[in-house]
């Protein structure tokens, strides 16, 4: 479809969302390889799993020396909020065939935001196709910008890179604790986890906050429900 | 070879997770339930992601540099910093104490 991008207040809003999240692309791959996967299974996990606080989850475990199928596990439970994701896009924009397949893929918390934020139905697919893939470009060549830079920096600790992963995931978590209810379910996981870290291996504490969060998700009242966040 | 494993477990599965909200009766996941279910496992998870990262060392609880990441990570957020920049300041934060001879 012949169109003028630059007249489109979606694709403006998409670009720049694209550029802004891609950045910090560079901050995944840098930790990830702190953590001990190589380049190559650094670059799989962006161009493959491609949703930042699942990428996040999975090397904050193994970097803390859990096994793979607890990264796996705590990966998969956070990218549980995509489904209900997908879900918002289909109806809003019904892809068709193949489109149905690549939306699912770049389907993240900021092409949400951005194709939601619009008004305007062209507008809204303009602002989640441009958000979606212009994230998924950037995200990527900035994940193995970070890692070969990881990889040349040496000591991670010397570098203060184990700082740098609590500070990516507080970062990860801010946006989305703008109610009392939300923050109340972050701080009761928190000490969960805190609680359960010295009597289980590496990464279980994790999954203990998990099912305390699916308990009161399950259980609790209307008024613990999230939007998404605009940015993560 | 296992981490390549799981990490193609953790590929397929993020995949099909997202697939699944394009294929499943619309109803399913416009319960409220679910949704919220969704919102309280997503802060629950980076909740512990960012507490265990802090003060886990190995199945013990340590308190050294990363606690001062943490900290300065939340004057960022709170200063409105950008992703990038809160991340920065982490690292410094971290750096500066183990120049100064801290654990």
């Amino acid at each position: 479809m012949p169109l003028n991008l630059r007249n489109s207040p979606g694709a403006k809003v998409g670009l720049s969302i694209a550029i802004a999240t891609g950045l910090y692309g560079v901050s995944f791959g840098a930790l990830s390889v702190a953590s001990g996967l190589t380049i190559a299974q650094t670059s799989v996990l962006s161009l493959l799993l491609f949703s930042g606080g699942s990428q996040f989850a999975f090397i904050g475990v193994i970097g803390g020396g859990g096994t793979g199928i607890a990264a796996a596990s705590a990966s998969a439970l956070l990218g549980v909020r995509n489904a209900v994701y997908g879900m918002q896009i289909n109806a809003l924009m019904h892809p068709r065939g193949w489109r149905r397949f690549v939306s699912a893929h770049v389907t993240i918390d900021e092409s949400l935001a951005t194709g939601t934020g619009q008004t305007d139905p062209v507008e809204q697919k303009r602002g989640f196709w441009v958000a979606g893939v212009g994230i998924f470009v950037f995200w990527n060549v900035m994940t193995l910008v970070g890692a070969l830079a990881g990889d040349a920096l040496g000591d991670p600790k010397q570098w203060g890179l184990d700082g740098a992963a609590v500070a990516a995931f507080l970062a990860l978590l801010w946006p989305r604790l703008k109610t009392r209810d939300a923050s109340a379910i972050a701080i009761v996981c928190a000490v969960a986890t805190v609680i359960v870290i010295p009597f289980v291996p590496p990464g279980i504490p994790i999954l203990v906050a998990a099912v305390v969060a699916a308990a009161i998700g399950w259980f609790g009242s209307d008024r613990a429900s999230t939007p998404p966040a605009a940015t993560s | 070879m296992s981490m390549w494993w799981w990490i193609l477990v953790a590929c397929v599965v993020a995949y099909l997770t997202k697939l699944l909200g394009y294929l499943v009766p619309r109803k399913w996941l416009t319960n409220p339930r679910v949704a919220r279910l969704a919102g309280t496992l997503t802060i629950g998870l980076l909740a512990s992601l960012t507490v265990a990262n802090t003060v886990a060392s190995g199945a013990q609880l340590a308190v050294d540099a990363r606690l001062a990441a943490l900290v300065a990570a939340a004057i960022a957020l709170w200063l409105k910093a950008p992703f990038l920049v809160v991340v920065i300041v982490g690292a410094a934060a971290a750096a500066g104490l183990r120049l100064l001879g801290f654990p």
